[in-house]
């Protein structure tokens, strides 16, 4: 056997990362890898720090590879030791603390530096930069005191993505930037309004044209100053102004570097056994500073490596904002110009705006904002420079509008190339996705994430996950089992739907059973759909598992992080009196709740109630006559009303009165997924009812219902259902609405999923178009409510209530040892 | 070693496929009780960020942590499926109905108790599902 060559990395960011993962693919054994990184650890998802800012996930996430996959491929990965030189005579580079490493290959792979502006007052204590995880600690912890101000100088992808999630964190941020638009270089200037509209709806105030001067401060900062003279106070100022190369090492070693360190397409620098990857390098004239390009720089560069011939020729690349709630995509050139045409679609109503720019009917660029969906497809045809004379006329709208009938979406997947990356959080391609669904015999999407982590991070690439499992299954590809309920079985929410009535299967053994449940019981995801299907389907009969049961239903109070719950009680509408308020504050104190809070919902949590205690907190809640809000049911939530008529001077109807009937005729109620509602007096909607499951807004004519909108992972707008002119009608309708959800909504579905499902018109020529239907349903919903308008509270707080329900609530006490006893049962 | 049995509750007291918790002074132990009335005991601490496992969903030999859906086999304390780590399992046996378990003298445990997750497998820190936590 030959000696194994030796490769040296310097830096341990995503493009090195890569490279060795597709290394290690193509040639397990044939280098001996040392890693040098200057940062004190393992490689992770830098694009992902964002939301580790914001809170929405934490370093552990966001690891790409932990110490079990370095020892697995027996790489020396040095962490925390930058290299202060490199001897490419004797092959040899140094770390700072003396640790040396000979190679035969070296991989220069040290990033970019974030670019200070110099103006006085850049090194006071509180200036950050945004590239690391310790930069991202920093923030976090600037944060913390909570109501503290922030400024960010630079209004681009980074920069905005910082004061999204520093304003997560409570802080008021100004970001300032120097062009008249945001994101200048990858957005024409109407999408830099709608996305500086969108941030100023976040608390952030947005100042463009603005040149700053200077940082003030003595040692910390206290503000930034503006060449105009203004002065905005800050207790933290972030620095997102650009990139560096960082080229400094490999220039000091002799190695040719312009703005970065220069290579050609076999990504060699000047001296051929140094290759160089990333951020720090200059190919063809350009630096890069997204990691699509990275990638596709690493694929070359492993193959380099074992022997084979592939070039890099450049990469076109795509960008989009990672805020949660502001969707924008751009890719390529927008300038004006000649012989450019554009192609634009606005509606202004639902915040749309699409933009093409074509030049002799090839696509020179794109920019969508609030609908993105077809940024890939675009962006495809985009790199190809594929001719869309044929479909120039319906191009802009996506697609599913493209030529007569709709492009097979499976076909677009199969055109795409073995290392097309599908998903850009974990970098994995469609090669390693094919190879794992084949070996590993995998059949549904959940299987492929656990595997490959594809589709784990933020999941906007499920569904092309779902395309490489039809084409690589082929014939051998069940649809059902793609949308199977989970692991124990083949069938999907529907047919298990469906099977229940035809086969009147009314307990869960008895579902599992008929229906060929792979595994014993069931598991922590099938176990509580079916409980919910049995509910809904059998009201009089079935006898709820709360086994089955998550354990904030079991429980009826919200778990904790720290293993503590939080109580809220119903506020009818969100209407409250000195008494009730009273009956709280008693509560509060008695059992030393330490925290309280009015919810978003338009009521109030008291939260971090220990579990024994709850029994007793509802006993004097009930008192009060408060009964459970089911704040963790899947069930009806909230009613949220606006004070309509009785004090508004614009208000049409009886909001408040409306919304109380409404939410006491259908408390109690399970559903497939939480179900929220508003009633606003008048189309200035003060309840917000145009993002609700359901929502009214009242007009003079009458009652406009709305529903399937959305305010939480997806922000979506309501639909109009229909305008009625009663009380009476309206809430037939409601009713009938939530009944046909209940019957056939997917558990977990929200009702916009369901409504996507089924067709808007499905719904509507069941609910408003056929009366008798409606009525059969709103009969149905009334016999449910039957057996279901039970506060769960007060059956929990009786003197005696029932032995299961005591048990729950009463931890086990280990007692003195007993005399010793004949063993029964040994358990294991 | 393990060191003496003691009673904690009565088996009745917990359904089929439920759990309890028992405070002991060697922080919070999970009682478990399968379909087919076996018992098992574990550390009630999930490895992920120490989720509360007697308040998870009991399947056959496995229960699901209550806070972010890590599975947990019963019978070994390993995290199932691609994740990595495990809870230590403690000895409990069934005698006239009554359940004791064996405090040992010494759980392996994290260093302090609450530590964070930092201080474990960082694998097993990563299933989160927010889509489905509730
Ligand atoms: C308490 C509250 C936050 C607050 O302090 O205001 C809250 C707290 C939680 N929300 Fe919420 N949500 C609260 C209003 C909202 C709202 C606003 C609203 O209702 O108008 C939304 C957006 C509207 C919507 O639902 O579309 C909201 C969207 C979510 C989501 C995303 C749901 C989705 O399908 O997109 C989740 C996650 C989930 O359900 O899986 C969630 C989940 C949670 C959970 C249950 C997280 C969890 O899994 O434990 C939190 C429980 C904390 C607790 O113990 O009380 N919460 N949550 C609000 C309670 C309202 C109430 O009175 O019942
Ligand atoms: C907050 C943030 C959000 C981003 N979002 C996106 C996005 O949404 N989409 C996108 O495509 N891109 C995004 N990017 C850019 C993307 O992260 C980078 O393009 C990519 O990480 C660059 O990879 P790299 O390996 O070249 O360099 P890096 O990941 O920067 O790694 C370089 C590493 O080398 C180390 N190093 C430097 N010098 C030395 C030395 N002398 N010795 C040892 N080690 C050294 C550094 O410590 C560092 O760990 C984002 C970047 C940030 C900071
Ligand atoms: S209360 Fe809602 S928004 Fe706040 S952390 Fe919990 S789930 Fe997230
Ligand atoms: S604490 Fe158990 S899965 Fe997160």
């Amino acid at each position: 056997m030959t000696e194994k060559k030796r490769l040296v990395v310097i830096g341990n960011g995503m493009a090195p990362g890569r490279v060795l993962e597709r290394l290690f693919e193509a040639a397990p054994d044939a280098y001996d890898v040392t890693i040098f990184n200057a940062e004190p650890r393992v490689n992770y998802d830098r694009i992902m720090l964002s939301p580790v800012l914001s809170g929405e996930k934490t370093y552990e996430d966001i690891i790409i590879h932990d110490d079990d996959w370095y020892a697995a491929r027996g790489i020396t990965l040095h962490q925390g030791k930058r290299i202060t030189g490199i001897d490419r005579d004797a092959k040899r580079v140094t770390a700072e603390d003396g640790t040396a490493a000979h190679y035969d290959t070296l991989l220069i792979a040290t990033g970019s530096n974030p670019f200070v502006i110099p103006v006085p007052g850049h090194d006071l204590e509180g200036v950050v930069t945004y590239r690391d995880l310790e930069d991202v600690e920093k923030m976090i912890s600037a944060a913390k005191p909570g109501g503290r101000r922030a400024v960010v100088i630079g209004g681009g992808l980074l920069g905005l993505e910082a004061a999204a999630g520093l304003a997560m964190r409570g802080m008021r941020v100004t970001v300032i930037h120097l062009s008249e638009t945001l994101m200048e270089r990858q957005l024409d200037p109407a999408a830099g309004y709608l996305l500086e509209k969108a941030i100023a709806t976040r608390g952030i105030e947005v100042i463009t044209k603005a040149n700053t001067e200077a940082i003030s401060g003595d040692t910390h900062v206290t503000g930034v100053r503006l060449k105009d003279g203004r002065e905005i106070p800050a207790d933290m100022v972030v620095m997102a102004v650009g990139i560096r190369p960082s080229t400094g090492l490999a220039k000091e070693a002799g190695l040719d570097a312009g703005r970065g360190i220069l290579v050609d397409d076999t990504l060699r620098t000047s001296d051929p056994d140094v290759f160089a990857v990333g951020e720090c390098v200059e190919h063809r004239g350009t630096c890069y500073g997204l990691v699509a390009p990275l990638y596709e720089m690493a694929a070359v560069i492993a193959d380099q490596l074992t022997g084979g011939t592939r070039t890099y020729q450049g990469s076109v690349t795509s960008t989009k904002l990672k805020v949660t709630g502001i969707n924008l995509f751009s890719a390529g050139d927008f300038a004006d110009g000649e012989d450019r045409e554009d192609i634009v679609l606005r509606d202004a109503a639902s915040g749309v705006y699409k933009r093409l720019v074509l030049k002799q009917n090839k696509v020179q660029g794109v920019v969508l904002y609030g609908d993105t969906a077809d940024g890939a497809w675009y962006f495809q045809m985009l790199k190809d420079q594929a001719d869309v004379a044929d479909l120039r006329d319906t191009l802009i709208f996506g697609q599913a509008f493209a030529g007569a009938s709709p492009l097979d979406p499976t076909a677009a997947v199969a055109a795409l190339p073995a290392d097309a990356e599908i998903c850009g959080c974990n970098g994995v391609c469609k090669g390693q996705i094919e190879q794992a669904i084949s070996e590993k015999k995998l059949s549904s999407i959940d299987e492929v994430r656990a595997h490959t982590k594809a589709s784990a991070s933020c999941g906007t690439c499920s569904g092309l996950v779902e395309q490489l499992l039809k084409l690589t299954l082929g014939d051998a590809y069940n649809p059902l089992a793609v949308q199977a309920m989970c692991g124990c079985t083949r069938l999907g929410h529907d047919d298990v739907r469906r099977l229940i009535k035809a086969k009147a299967l009314k307990t869960i053994p008895a579902v599992m059973q008929e229906l060929e449940w792979s595994t014993p019981n069931g598991c922590a995801k099938c176990r509580p759909a079916l409980n919910y299907y049995l509910v809904a389907d059998w009201p009089e009969e079935y006898e709820d598992d709360f086994q089955s049961r998550f354990i904030n239903e079991r429980a009826h109070a919200n778990i904790q992080k720290d293993g503590t719950y939080s109580v809220v009680p119903r506020m009818w509408g969100g209407q409250t009196s000195a008494a009730e308020l009273r009956a709280i504050a008693d509560v509060v104190d008695k059992f030393e709740i330490p925290a309280v809070k009015v919810t978003g919902g338009q009521r109030i949590d008291m939260l971090g109630i220990r579990k024994e205690d709850l029994p007793a907190v509802w006993a004097d809640l009930g008192k009060a006559g408060f009964v459970s809000g089911h704040a963790y049911a899947k069930g009806l939530r909230t009613v949220k009303t606006c004070v309509g008529t009785d004090w508004c001077r614009f208000g049409t109807q009886d909001s408040t009165g409306f919304g109380v009937r409404i939410e006491k005729f259908m408390w109690g109620s399970w559903t497939p997924a939480k179900v929220k509602m508003a009633v606003s007096g008048c189309p200035r909607n003060c309840a917000e009812a145009t993002c609700k499951d359901v929502g009214v807004v009242c007009v003079d004519s009458g009652y406009e219902i709305h529903f399937a909108g959305a305010a939480g992972l997806d922000i979506k707008g309501t639909e109009v259902l229909t305008l009625v002119a009663s009380e009476d009608d309206a809430l037939e309708h409601i009713v009938a609405l939530v009944q046909m959800y209940r019957e056939t909504g997917h558990y977990l579905e929200r009702i916009y999923k369901w409504a996507k499902r089924l067709g808007l018109d499905t719904v509507r020529a069941q609910i408003v178009d056929d009366p008798q239907g409606r009525k059969a349903y709103f009969d149905r919903f009334v016999v449910s409510q039957k057996f279901a308008q039970v506060d769960p509270w007060a059956e929990r707080a009786k003197p005696e209530p029932t032995q299961g329900h005591v048990s729950e609530f009463r931890h086990f006490e280990p007692k003195p040892p007993s005399a010793p006893a004949r063993t029964l049962e040994p358990a294991q | 070693m393990s060191g003496d049995y003691v009673p904690v509750g009565r088996l009745d007291d917990i359904p089929p496929l439920g759990g309890r918790c028992v405070k002991t002074p060697r922080g919070p132990v999970g009682v478990f009780r399968t379909e087919d009335d076996r018992v098992f005991a574990v550390d009630n601490r999930c490895p992920h960020r120490g989720g509360p496992l007697s308040e998870g969903i009991v399947h056959g030999a496995f229960v699901t942590c209550p806070l972010h859906n890590a599975v947990i086999s019963l019978e070994t304390g390993e995290l199932a499926g691609p994740d990595v780590g495990r809870v230590a399992t403690i000895p409990v046996r069934v005698v006239d109905g009554e359940i004791q378990i064996a405090i040992p003298a010494e759980i392996p445990r994290d260093p302090v108790p609450g530590a964070p997750a930092a201080a474990l497998p960082k694998t097993a820190a990563r299933r989160v599902a927010p889509k489905e936590s509730v």
